[in-house]
């Protein structure tokens, strides 16, 4: 194949991949010129890059593809969805084409002109119904004749238009104008390649140390440092050349939805958020076609009907919300919906008819235990095969799989609320970071990501192994570790059993154990090979590798042993508060805010921040008085505004008891009438803006739920515009000017109206950079709130610059953070902060600003 | 049951190898190896390696006739032991140890490993004989035919069959 028929091919599949993105957007919203742009110009560019190679079978699809799209950009058409039905399938059509151009390096025979004539109809105006026009995705399609032939006799060729519209298309630069990013193509196994010579250096470079280490040759010990260095910058680079958008794992499922939502009737938004996330290749690879099915899995169950959905009180269209992020080595990815969640008694029943359980065992188990049987091989909660899922492929073999990549999954579920997936899985699959243990006189790796400590058992003033009948145990912390002894299960000959042994504490998804070793060595950077395939059935080992010292070493999978030995099985009891710990480990290093969840209105659960509430109320229905069509309450003596959340208050529907929260500031107090108070939870938030409806920042998900987020600046103002009126009678003098620096939106939100209302004029910057803009053009402010955690500049660069010189040196300066310990107050200070207060301590925060200003500003 | 189909395949392969081959095609080269005083062959083209005693890491839980991995200049090579694979007894302590004659297998290496390696020889195809119908089914599996090689019985090794264990 030629270079230049190579290229095409591989801008066609990027041009395509674009197009089923951008075709799905359009139908959503047919007045996007912007998106119509792109969709226009990947789509001429593909049909002009034919006509010069000569693809002519590839250029009459395109072209006609084309003149539809011409007539929906120059607007003589409305966009439709049989229309963008038909160029998806020009589209898949192309594909076909591109494909067979790989395969052989020439167009492969097919018939297009049915499709073709379609497309020239659709071009013409005539709305052609859908099953006529969508040809099977073959590259020889269209198995009727005949109704396509009714359609081809009255062709009306829209070239001219398209001629036009494709001199216009030039003319107009492509959208954005940005300059080409500076990259070249080399191909994976280039870098595959690269990547193994790289993975041999890290072991020569491990035996080069290991030699110097037992060595006294001293005069090789500096250049070998350097070398050393050096291996491990080149390993890091080569290893972000491998690194892929997790989007390009998603850039199908756009369409794909799209395509199921068509097909099972059904109303469904994608949501995709952290697209940007970036994982190795093969990870990425190897997800791929778990999440697909997932997101098919959400789609198809997970789903109601749109009369289903209306029948439940929920918006008509479902909601399929995918997630990623970084946490520490891992990427976390989660697979939302909104649907009607699991059934747990179906789950029970089937567990209790596949026997996989007792009944007694199944009433003992939290909701959450039972929900992960879902996860047992052959088990399908789904009534009916459909042709979508439920085809044995079920939620086992994605649990395999992503465990055979060392990740973790694991649902949250509730009923008639939705269900979501949390995958953790490692960024890299290639290089890890390994502990060298010996049992029964053997060595092991253990990948590090899965121990979570170390502990030393049976020597002197050390914890002692105890035993429960068979099964050894460790006392850990008021805590029963069920052990698991290497050299046993492995089936080595375990020598007499020595003085002190050490416990490989080890966690699997919630389960941790502890996995007995007779010695522990060092912790080595290893790479990872697969096992040769006559050893595959071993699941103990998740691969081997070649140690400093040349010799061949097998790395342990603490999945495969959990699983062989049942410490992980998916019916574990009492769970719930290693959960907790779990919890506590895996989120400690993120900014976490403690959150109320209430309903109000819909089902759909809506959280606040719990700062920002004075109290919560039950109000009795009898206090409620109204005045002016607004409800209100007597409250501490004083007449308090009621906002009801649901829009409008009946006091004969009224419940007996109001739950009413209470935001305050001063003497002044407002109310929000809710339905129920739900619970109290600490989640670290990702608010999605989309679909933001007025009252509301966004969506979230918490505890798996889609959650939305209440706006309180806005309810606030529903109150009555005084609330935001800067305290007229109360500040005797000219409001106090705030800056406040954040990087986070939605803290903003929270935070200006929250100071607002106490009286003070607030400005709000996204960044530090831009805090330090302001200083330089010479606005001014008599006090600074910053937020510590910042990209670019972080908040205590930007305090010792400040207090470095300059017009704001003797500002009052606070620090508003997620983290404020002792240690994190010391910090403060020796950057410059007067005060550090936790954020959401709203009361705190005005208290510092009153104390820093040295003024009662309001109250 | 199984070891017929296996013959009927392997006299099939040998017909095709012999028919109609060019003239340098009637001798086909041979490693000739002994594993337990028992003379086999492996077809030249088939070895990568031929490696003296190495150190080898067990693996535990494995098939027995895998005798565990070895390094090979920074690729790991799973160790196939030939005297286990063909139901021979083990080799007794002070018995020298074991040469590696190294095969590739859809990209994996393995190791087979026997007692002694002798020489390169070259084998008319046409004096290959057909398995003897009483040879042991373990052997039959695995072997293309029977040369004699002076006094001796040489066993040609099949070795894509040889590493189907399990």
């Amino acid at each position: 194949m030629d270079d230049l028929l190579a290229d095409f091919l591989t801008e066609t599949q990027e041009g395509l991949g674009a197009l089923d993105a951008a075709l799905v957007r359009l139908e959503r919203s047919p007045d996007d010129a912007a998106t119509l742009g792109e969709v226009f110009r990947i789509v001429h560019t593909i049909k002009g890059t034919c006509g010069f190679l000569g693809l002519t079978r590839m250029e009459a699809v395109a072209h006609a593809g084309e003149n539809v799209l011409g007539r929906y950009r120059d607007g003589t058409l409305r966009v439709s969805q049989a229309g963008i039905s038909l160029i998806l399938a020009a589209l898949d059509c192309i594909r076909a084409i591109v494909i067979g151009l790989e395969a052989t390096g020439s167009e492969p025979a097919g018939d297009d002109i049915p499709l073709i004539a379609s497309l020239n109809a659709a071009a013409s105006g005539e709305e052609m119904p859908v099953a006529a026009a969508a040809p099977s995705p073959k590259p020889a399609p269209l198995p009727e004749p005949a109704r396509s032939v009714a359609a081809f006799a009255k062709p009306v060729p829209a070239a001219p238009p398209a001629a036009a519209l494709s001199a216009t298309a030039e003319a107009e630069p492509s959208s954005g104008g940005n300059a080409p990013p500076q990259t070249i193509r080399v191909t994976v196994e280039v870098l595959e390649g690269l990547m193994m010579l790289v993975s041999e250096l890290v072991l020569t470079r491990n035996q080069l140390l290991q030699l110097s280490r037992n060595g006294a040759d001293n005069a090789f010990a500096v250049p070998l440092q350097r070398l050393s260095h050096i291996t491990s910058d080149l390993q890091e680079g080569v290893m972000k050349t491998r690194m892929q958008p997790i989007g390009n794992a998603w850039a199908k499922l756009p369409r794909l939805v799209r395509d199921l939502a068509v097909e099972l009737g059904k109303k469904i938004e994608l949501q995709m958020r952290g697209a940007e996330t970036e994982l190795d290749r093969q990870v990425l690879e190897l997800i791929k076609d778990p999440l697909t099915h997932m997101v098919r899995n959400s789609a198809d169950h997970g789903l109601e009907t749109p009369e289903q959905r209306l029948a439940a009180g929920k918006p008509e269209s479902g909601r399929i919300m995918l997630n990623a992020s970084h946490q520490g080595g891992h990427i976390i990815i989660e697979i939302g919906d909104d649907g009607r969640g699991l059934n747990v008694d179906r789950i029970r029943q089937k567990v209790l008819a596949q026997g996989l359980a007792t009944e007694a065992e199944l009433a003992a188990m939290p909701e959450r235990e039972v929900q992960r049987f879902i996860f047992r091989a052959g088990f399908s909660t789904a009534a009916a095969v459909t042709s979508v899922s439920g085809r044995g492929v079920g939620m086992d073999v994605v649990k395999t799989n992503m465990e055979r990549i060392g990740g973790t999954i694991e649902v949250r579920s509730k009923e008639g609320r939705g269900t979501s997936f949390v995958v953790k899985i490692p960024l890299t699959l290639a290089i890890v970071s390994a502990l060298i243990v010996e049992a029964g006189g053997e060595r092991f790796a253990i990948p590090q990501i899965g121990v979570v400590e170390l502990v030393r058992v049976g020597g002197e003033g050390a914890p002692q192994l105890e035993r429960i009948k068979d099964s050894a145990v460790l006392r850990l912390r008021d805590r029963l570790l069920p052990l698991v002894n290497l050299a046993d299960l492995l089936r080595l000959d375990s020598k007499t059993a020595e003085e002190s042994v050490f416990v490989v504490v080890t966690q699997v998804g919630p389960h941790v154990f502890g996995i007995i070793v007779d010695r522990v060595f060092d912790t080595e950077e290893i790479v990872v090979k697969p096992v040769a395939p006559i050893l595959r059935h071993v699941t103990m080992f998740s691969g081997n590798t070649i140690l400093g010292d040349g010799s061949v070493i097998m790395i342990l999978d603490p999945n495969g042993i959990a699983r062989a030995t049942g410490v992980g099985v998916e019916s574990g009891e009492g769970e719930s508060e290693r959960e907790n710990t779990r919890q506590a480990v895996t989120h400690r290093s993120d900014e976490r805010t403690a959150l109320l969840l209430f309903r109000a209105g819909d089902t759909t659960p809506k959280a606040v921040p719990l700062g920002l509430i004075a109290r919560l109320e039950d109000v009795e229905r009898d206090r409620i008085e109204s005045a002016g069509g607004r409800p209100l309450v007597q409250y501490r003596g004083k007449l308090m505004p009621l906002v009801p959340i649901a829009g409008h208050w009946d006091q004969s529907t009224a419940p007996d008891r109001q739950p009413v929260l209470v935001f305050s500031d001063g003497d002044r107090a407002m109310g929000l009438m809710v339905d129920e108070i739900l619970d109290v939870v600490e989640e670290r938030m990702v608010i999605d803006g989309s679909g933001e409806r007025p009252g509301f920042l966004g969506t979230t998900v918490i505890a798996g739920k889609v959650t939305e987020m209440l706006d309180t600046a806005w309810w606030l103002r529903q109150a009555g515009e005084d609330w935001f009126g800067a305290d007229a009678e109360g500040s005797r003098e000219p409001a106090r000017r705030i800056l406040v620096v954040e990087d986070s939106a939605f803290f903003r939100n929270l935070v200006v109206p929250a100071i607002g209302a106490a009286g003070f004029q607030v400005t709000a910057v996204a960044d530090a950079e831009e805090a330090l803009r302001l200083r330089e053009s010479g606005a001014g402010f008599d006090a600074v709130v910053s937020d510590i955690v910042m990209p670019g500049m972080d908040g205590f660069a930007f305090a010792r610059t400040l207090r470095e010189g300059g017009a704001w040196r003797d500002l009052p300066l606070i620090a508003l953070s997620g983290r404020a310990g002792p240690a994190d107050v010391e910090r403060g200070r020796a950057a410059g902060f007067t005060d550090y207060v936790a954020k959401f301590d709203r009361a705190a925060l005005l208290d510092s600003l009153r104390q820093c200003l040295g003024a009662a500003v309001a109250g | 049951m199984q070891t017929q189909t296996t013959m009927g395949d392997s006299v099939a392969s040998g017909l095709l190898a012999r028919g109609p081959g060019p003239a340098d095609a009637a001798e086909e080269i041979y490693l000739t190896l002994t594993v337990a005083d028992q003379l086999c062959g492996i077809p030249v083209l088939a070895i990568r390696d031929v490696l003296g005693v190495q150190a080898i890491t067990r693996i535990p839980l494995a098939p027995a006739e895998v005798a565990g991995s070895l390094n090979l200049r920074g690729r790991i090579v799973t160790a196939i032991d030939l005297r286990c694979r063909l139901g021979l007894p083990p080799r007794t302590e002070g018995q020298t140890g074991t040469m590696s004659v190294v095969v590739e297998r859809d990209g994996e290496l393995y190791s087979l490993l026997a007692d002694q390696v002798g020489e390169v020889l070259p084998l008319p195809r046409a004096e290959r004989a057909a398995n003897p119908v009483t040879l042991d089914a373990v052997w039959r599996e695995v072997s293309r035919g029977v040369h004699r090689v002076g006094e001796r019985l040489l066993i040609v090794i099949d070795v894509e069959r040889i590493l189907t264990i399990g």
